[in-house]
This record gives structure tokens, C-alpha cells and sequence, in this order.
């Protein structure tokens, strides 16, 4: 307890120091702030140049890993954080950390003005501040398609037509949290009799599963497999580098994730942690978190991406709750179905 | 390296070296060596493994985790599929480092410094690699599927063409060792008694390479059973236990589990412990006091045959290799092929740049300077020290036990233990420090058998005759056992730089802002989709570890002719 309170004292110097530099227009020494993401690597330089244009007393420090690798180091981390602020990463995983004393809560300036969706409903202030959300979405190869004369899947139920066995990707829930996030949604759309029902049937489809969300449709990009089920962005982003691939996003409804924030308990540059919330979520860091993503977190920003899906109307209900606290028992039962069998398909 | 052995078994009386100051100087070298992997190895590894015991809350449980993993069908298929692809891997790869060292050390075909040369390629080259290569040579797009008759490279011909691409050198590095040191007098009086060549093979070469061999079998097994990278990327559906690691720890943050599947994995290494305290017993020197080196003659057929050989191996590595190459400069595979340079400005690509390259190669040079030095001393005071014996004994055990950790829980064992509250060692949290350290410690076990295997072929005579000579045996170290092995430290201290270029796995979890390696950029870049600059930036690591090897020869050939004149006649 004693140590909390001297790092609540020290952080509170800190604040006062940086109050003072910006006051008296004292040129201070710049805060490094150490930001744990899974932000897509491409945008961080993005991020980083528009904040620190805004606020050039601050420098952002990355360390950008996938979702699994981040969630592990975090959570590894526990009993001694190290990052300043988690910044763009999955909710589940922030759920995850939550009892363990791992944030502190802190409203954003503007907070009231975001999609209550997006922001922490168990606390006020908030422990953590939804950014923007990503889709599940399935990814189409034209010319694979066309080679092997399958039509472009429109629902769920489409990609368990004969017509499309061997021609599927997916990735594997027990190692992939995109997965998981298209099970549960099943699941929550047709209740888990009918979603395992559904899986069985695509089961008899897949081609393999890969341990990558990302991956199935970077291979359907490079032709290795005609359809993938994996999340919009990805689609996007390979289609601008030249893939022959459509965008699907199946009519029943889409599973989807927030990309969320949340301050380190034991930050030593709180006021620096406190800016970057602040400047996420004015509107113009919106607009930079807009492209390629189903919904951000401030309401009335559209998609810029040429022929991006209207997604919104496709979002279901997600109760992340739910999903974070059944997710063992059903990655459980998924494994026994689907990942036990695990001798190689001989090709069709 | 050597081009000639020399060996010979003659028993060398056991002198007892002087007991005095001198042996407390040897017992506290093997102290500090002791704390070093207690350090680096023993209390990192019991922080996670002993989550195995525990739930989530960090509540004792007992066995209840093995219980519920024993439990679990799919673990027979995991155990199944990781023995079969180990054993598949570990026969095909020592059977083929095998037939090559042969080559390099029993023939005179020409060319040798380039064919050892080629043979190490694997190793310089991130896994991500071949992983691509296999992709465009045998995927659904592949250049040449057709070899693989309807068959799929995503199953366990991926996964074991993959896993002897990768651990070729390793099993090469050893045997190489092991066959480079042997006596040319026995081959001679095998020849003089009329001996066949196919006798002499197994009376005399194979006898001599016994334990090269038997380590090799053991760290082509083990490097085989706790890697999951070539199956995660091209293993498909075909689960194997460490994969089983990687979905309980990455995909499901449930590190209890992973501990349970971490320990299971450590058994193999524990089997290679006992079996080579066993045969060690039987082992004697080789290059005895007196041996001569053997120098092979011209025998054209044979020659020929073993040109072939060679030929065909190294044409296949470099055929990989190439692809990947290729790989990197195609515009958008398999769609449009033309050749462009743009994957190569990294500083606007996603997820790495020309910061990232740098950082690697400190690293490295830092774990090749600092792991040789201590790895060759500790495997010094292990092999050549008397006395102590269950000291040594425990330290060698130490010694074993990285390579059968996967990198998964290395990396999380090093946050666990460093990043603990209270651990003095927690200003190393962070910095290129920890991440030197971890790779050591993840490179050790290879490095610690390719030290005690020149070690233990060189008798203790030498030891022995010092002792009398009343010279201490650090002197004895300095001049004569480093002289002697120099050619297996050079290749020690490459071997440790070029991995450390290379590796992923326990690095990823241990970066920071600052610590970003090109390794993990790779990965990243492929993990964004960006297939062409993460293989040009690969291949940028091959090049470079290939140009610090060639540097590495240059600079050092004059110490080699220097130290190693005696093996000529």
C-alpha cells in the first residue's frame, strides 16, 4: 500500500511538473511514453505523428505485437507492469487483465460524447475506452473462385454448401481470438445447439485451420485457397496491394470486436497516458482510426474506404462478458470436435 | 576447419592434479559458472513450470492440470504426431549430416570451405523463410507441386522438409566435430591389417563419431520436438505438442496449461541427460597425446560419389534459398510477377526498419562474444575438472535443459523471473541485456556439446602432463586447450551470432520500444500481409550473417593456421 501511495505521489509530481512546463512555456525534456498495441503495424506511424504534432512534449514509444503475443506479455506482466497505456487492443484481453488490479480508471475528455457501446459499463469513470470496432468477414479469391467454379458465398449458411468442400479457410479458436469471435458469435446468433450444428457442417468444408486470424485471407490473396474467413481489414488492405478479392460480410449477422484503451495502474507519466486518451478520442483521431474498420467509437464518422460494406446494421448484439467467461468451455468443446482429428485431410 | 583428424586411444594414466590453491580456483570457476545457470536457466524455468501446479489464481492444485491435460483426446494425437515428425526429422537430417561431414572430412573433393559454408545456410536464415519457399514450391500456387503427388505440404511434409532444412547445420555442426578429430594412425593400421573400407568404416570411423553421432540424434530430436514455428506456419491441421504450447499460452493466455505441456517436453532432455552420462562413460579420448592427424587420399570413385552427394544437398539449400529471394522481389505473388526493389525500403514498411537491423546485429555480436567465453569455460571446468562430482554432474544437467525448453517459455519464464518485483536483476528488464542473456541461455545446450565433444576427444594427458610439469591448469587452459579448440570456439561463437540474428520465439516477448530485433520485424511484416519485405528483410539477415561469416574466416584464418598447424604432418 505504502508503494501505491508513493507512486500515486510521484505521479501526481509528475503531473505538476508537466502543468508547470506547458504554464510557464518552460522547454522540458520530452516524456517518453511506452505504449503496449496490437494496432495493425502499418498505422502506427500515423498515430504517432498526428499526436505528436498536437502534443510535441510527448514522445510515444511502440511495442506492437499481435493480439496473442501482447495478451501473453501483459498478462505475464501482471505483478509489475511495465507499459504506460494498452492502446488499440482486443477488450476481451483487457477483460481479461481487469482483476487484477491492472488499470486505472480515467474518463477521456469528450467520453460522453462516444457510443455508449464503446465504453467500459461496469465503472465510472471508465477502466477502459473503446476506440473502433473490426467485423468478421469473409474473403472471396475471384480468380481462384472463378477457376474452380464456386459462386460468391452471401450468408454463413452458404459456406456450408457442398459445392464449397476443400475451398475453406478458418482460423482455430484455440490459438487465434478472431476465431473465437466468429464462434461465440454463432453461437449468440443461433444459440450453441445451432451454431455447433453450423460448425459441424462448415467442419466437412474447411480445408484446414490456420492459428493466425489474419491468415486465411492472406492466403486467399495469394491463391492458395479461394475462401477465407478472417476479419475486414485484412481484405481491405490486401485488395489496395492488388489481390483479386471481394469483401463479404454474411447477411445473418457479424461477430466483431472492440479495439479498446486502458491506463496502467502504476504509470509514472500519467499526465502523458492521460493525453493520448484524450487526443484518441477527439474527432480528428476518429477520422485517422476510420479507414478499413467497421465502426469507431464517436458516431457520425463514415468509412473513407471505396465500397467498404455498411456493416452497422450487421453488428450483433456482442455480450463480451459472456464470451470472455464461456470461452474456455467452448474452445474446449470446439477442440474435441474439430481439432482432435488431427491426421492430415488427404487432398479431395 | 580442420581437414585432417588424428586419433588415437591410448589410455592415459589418470595423473591427481595437486589439490591446493589450485583446485579451489577450479572449484570456484565452476561455482560462478553453477550461479550463472542458476540464474539464466534453473530459477527462470521454475517460476513458470511451477504454474503447472497452480490455477489461475496462483492457488496450489496439486496434479489437477496434468490430470485435466491427460484427459484431453487430442493429446495422444499431439504426443503421436511430435514423436513421428521427430523421429522421421531426426533420421533424415543425421543421416544426410552424416553422409556430408563424411564427405568434407573422408574425401578430397574440392571445394570444401564452400560446401561447409553452404551447409550452415539454414541456420542464417529466420524460419519464416523456408516457410515461404515451401509455400511458393509447394503450395496451391507452387512451382513444382507436382512432386508431391496430391499430397499436401501443410501436414507433416511440410513440417519435417521445413524442421531438416532447419536443423541440417546443427547436426552437421556436431558431426563434423566429431569426425574431424580422429587419428590417421588407426587408419592406417586398419590398412595395414587389410581391413575393407566398409570394415574400417565401422571399426574405426563410426567408433570415433559415436558420440558426435548419438548428440547429434538427441539435439536434431529435441530441437524437432519444441519447435513450433515450422508447424504453427506450415503444419496444418497436424497438431504437435509444442504448438499445443503455443495455443495455450498465445491463443488462450491460460499459462498453466502451457507450463503442464512445458514440463511434458522437458522429458526428452532429461532421456538425452541420463543417456549421455551413460555412454560418456564409455567415451575415450580420441586425440590422444600422440595422435596424428588423418589426411585423406584421392580415391576417384569415391571422390565422385561423394561430390554428388554433397552437390545435390547443397544445391537443394540453396535452391530454398533462392526462392525466398525471389520471393522477396516478386511485385504481388502469384499474380503478378514481375520483379521490382521496392520491398526493400523498410523504413516504410510496417512493423520494422533499418533501427530494428541494428539492434540485431548488437545483439548478436554481443551473445557471440560473451556466450563463447562462457560457454567453452564452463564446458572446460565440466569436462576437464576433477573432483566435485555431482557438482559437475548438476551443472551438466543445467546445461542440457535449454534446449528442451520451447522459446514460448523461455521468453515468458525470463518475464516472470526478471520483471518479478523485487529481483535486483530487474534493471536488465527492458534492455538489449535480457535479451542477450535469453539467447545464450536458448542457445547454450548445442554450444556447451560442441565444446565438450573437442574437449573429450582431447586426452587428459595434456591436463596431466601440466599437472607434473607443475604449470596450473589455467595456464594450461590458455595455452594449449583453447589453442587446440579454437576451431570449435570460432564455430561456437558463429553458430550463437548467426542464431541470434535469427531468432523469434522467446525474443518476442523480451523486446521493447527501444530492443526491436529484425527477427520479430519479419514476422511482424509477414503478419501484415506484407510476404515480399518480409522476406527481403530475411534475406537481408541471411546476407549479413553470411557476410559476418565470411569476415569471420578471413580474419580469423591466421589464427587458425597459427593453432592448428600441428594437425598437418
Amino acid at each position: 500500500m505504502r508503494t501505491n501511495l508513493l507512486k500515486r505521489l510521484t505521479a501526481a509530481l509528475a503531473m505538476g511538473v508537466f502543468a508547470l512546463g506547458i504554464g510557464g512555456g518552460v522547454a522540458v525534456a520530452k516524456t517518453d511514453l511506452l505504449v503496449y498495441t496490437s494496432i495493425e503495424a502499418d498505422e502506427l506511424a500515423k498515430f504517432k505523428n498526428a499526436f505528436e504534432k498536437d502534443y510535441p512534449d510527448i514522445n510515444i514509444k511502440w511495442v506492437r505485437d499481435s493480439t496473442g503475443i501482447m495478451g501473453a506479455k501483459l498478462l505475464a506482466e501482471k505483478d509489475n507492469p511495465r507499459a504506460d497505456i494498452v492502446y488499440g487492443m482486443a477488450a476481451t484481453v483487457l477483460l481479461q487483465l481487469i482483476p487484477y488490479n491492472y488499470f486505472q480508471a480515467y474518463a477521456p475528455k469528450g467520453v460522453e460524447k462516444l457510443n455508449p457501446l464503446y465504453v467500459d459499463p461496469k465503472n465510472n469513470p471508465p477502466l477502459w475506452v473503446g476506440q473502433r470496432a473490426y467485423v468478421a468477414a469473409v474473403c472471396y479469391n475471384t480468380i481462384e473462385g472463378k477457376k474452380a467454379n464456386l459462386p460468391i458465398p452471401k450468408t454463413w449458411k452458404d459456406l456450408t454448401k457442398p459445392v464449397y468442400k476443400g475451398h475453406v479457410i478458418m482460423p482455430n479458436p484455440g490459438s487465434s481470438g478472431t476465431a473465437y469471435l466468429d464462434v461465440s458469435s454463432w453461437i449468440q446468433m443461433w444459440g450453441e445447439e445451432g451454431a455447433f450444428k453450423f460448425m459441424d457442417a462448415l467442419h466437412k468444408n474447411i480445408s484446414r485451420y490456420t492459428h493466425s486470424g489474419s491468415k486465411p485471407c492472406k492466403l486467399a490473396a495469394a491463391g492458395e485457397i479461394p475462401i477465407g474467413v478472417s476479419f475486414a481489414y485484412r481484405v481491405v488492405k490486401s485488395k489496395a496491394a492488388g489481390a483479386p478479392l471481394v469483401l463479404i460480410t454474411p447477411e445473418e449477422g457479424l461477430g466483431w470486436e472492440v479495439e479498446a484503451m486502458a491506463i496502467v495502474r502504476n504509470t509514472k507519466n500519467l499526465a502523458a497516458a492521460r493525453a493520448l486518451a484524450d487526443w484518441t478520442i477527439s474527432r480528428k483521431s476518429m477520422e485517422l482510426h476510420a479507414p478499413g474498420y467497421a465502426e469507431v467509437a464517436l458516431p457520425g464518422i463514415p468509412n473513407p474506404v471505396k465500397d467498404f460494406p455498411d456493416v452497422g446494421g450487421k453488428m450483433i448484439k456482442n455480450d463480451f462478458a459472456w464470451a470472455g467467461a464461456n470461452k474456455a468451455r467452448i474452445v474446449k468443446k470446439w477442440t474435441a470436435r474439430y481439432d482432435a482429428k488431427s491426421e492430415p485431410r488427404k487432398k479431395k | 576447419m580442420t581437414d585432417g583428424p588424428q586419433a588415437v586411444v591410448i589410455e592415459a594414466p589418470l595423473v591427481k592434479p595437486k589439490v591446493g590453491r589450485e583446485n579451489w580456483v577450479m572449484r570456484a570457476g565452476l561455482a560462478v559458472i553453477g550461479v550463472y545457470l542458476l540464474v539464466a536457466v534453473v530459477f527462470p524455468l521454475y517460476t513458470i513450470l511451477s504454474k503447472s501446479f497452480q490455477d489461475s489464481r496462483g492457488l496450489f492444485v496439486g496434479l489437477d492440470n496434468y490430470a485435466e491435460y491427460f484427459a484431453t483426446p487430442a493429446l495422444f494425437y499431439s504426443i503421436n504426431n511430435s514423436l513421428t515428425v521427430s523421429v522421421i526429422s531426426m533420421v533424415i537430417t543425421v543421416g544426410l549430416a552424416f553422409g556430408y561431414a563424411y564427405g568434407l572430412t573422408r574425401s578430397c573433393i574440392p571445394g570444401k570451405g564452400v560446401f561447409k559454408a553452404i551447409a550452415l545456410i539454414p541456420i542464417l536464415a529466420p524460419s519464416l523463410l523456408p516457410a515461404i519457399s515451401l509455400r511458393y514450391l509447394f503450395g496451391a500456387q507452387g512451382m513444382i507441386k507436382g512432386l508431391l503427388m496430391g499430397e499436401t505440404i501443410y501436414g507433416p511434409i511440410g513440417i519435417v522438409i521445413g524442421e531438416v532444412f532447419w536443423t541440417f547445420p546443427h547436426a552437421l555442426l556436431i558431426i563434423f566435430t566429431a569426425l574431424s578429430l580422429s587419428d590417421a594412425r588407426l587408419y592406417e593400421a586398419a590398412e595395414a591389417l587389410g581391413a575393407s573400407k566398409l570394415r574400417t568404416f565401422f571399426t574405426v570411423t563410426l567408433p570415433g563419431a559415436k558420440y558426435g553421432l548419438i548428440s547429434a540424434c538427441f539435439v536434431v530430436f529435441t530441437l524437432v520436438i519444441t519447435d513450433f514455428g515450422v508447424p504453427k506456419v506450415i503444419g496444418g491441421g497436424y497438431n504437435v505438442l509444442a504448438v499445443d504450447i503455443y495455443k495455450q499460452v498465445v491463443g488462450q493466455r491460460n499459462f498453466q496449461m502451457g507450463a503442464v505441456v512445458g514440463l511434458v517436453l522437458l522429458a526428452p532432455a532429461l532421456l538425452a541427460f541420463v543417456a549421455d552420462r551413460m555412454i560418456q562413460g564409455k567415451q575415450v579420448a580420441l586425440l590422444s597425446a600422440r595422435a596424428v592427424p588423418y589426411e585423406p587420399k584421392p580415391d576417384r570413385r569415391f571422390d565422385l560419389a561423394m561430390l554428388a552427394f554433397c552437390g545435390t544437398v547443397a544445391f537443394v539449400i540453396i535452391g530454398i534459398l533462392a526462392v525466398a529471394q525471389f520471393a522477396a522481389l516478386v511485385k504481388f505473388w502469384p499474380y503478378n510477377l514481375s520483379l521490382v526493389l521496392d520491398s526493400y525500403q523498410f523504413d516504410l514498411m510496417d512493423g520494422g526498419s533499418w533501427g530494428a537491423f541494428w539492434n540485431s546485429l548488437k545483439m548478436a555480436a554481443w551473445t557471440a562474444v560473451i556466450g563463447t567465453a562462457v560457454i567453452f569455460t564452463g564446458a572446460y571446468l565440466v569436462e576437464k575438472s576433477k573432483g566435485f562430482e555431482h557438482g559437475r554432474g548438476l551443472i551438466q544437467l543445467m546445461c542440457m535443459i535449454p534446449l528442451a525448453v520451447p522459446g514460448i517459455v523461455l521468453g515468458l519464464a525470463y518475464i516472470f523471473f526478471f520483471n518479478a518485483v523485487g529481483n535486483p536483476l530487474g534493471f536488465i528488464y527492458h534492455t538489449l541485456i535480457i535479451l542477450v542473456l535469453c539467447t545464450i541461455t536458448h542457445f547454450y545446450t548445442v554450444s556447451h556439446l560442441t565444446a565438450a565433444t573437442a574437449l573429450k576427444q582431447m586426452d587428459a594427458e595434456f591436463e596431466a602432463v601440466s599437472s607434473s610439469l607443475k604449470v596450473p591448469f589455467y595456464k594450461t587452459f590458455v595455452r594449449v586447450t583453447v589453442p587446440v579448440c579454437i576451431p570449435a570456439i570460432l564455430d561456437i561463437s558463429i553458430y550463437l551470432f548467426v542464431n541470434a540474428m535469427t531468432t523469434v520465439s522467446a525474443v518476442i516477448f523480451l523486446y521493447s520500444a527501444d530492443t526491436q530485433l529484425a527477427s520479430v520485424a519479419v514476422l511482424n511484416m509477414d503478419d501484415a500481409g506484407d510476404t515480399a519485405p518480409a522476406a527481403a528483410m530475411g534475406m537481408m539477415i541471411v546476407y549479413t550473417s553470411a557476410t559476418v561469416r565470411l569476415l569471420h574466416f578471413l580474419l580469423t584464418r591466421g589464427i587458425a593456421r597459427r593453432t592448428q598447424a600441428w594437425r598437418k604432418r
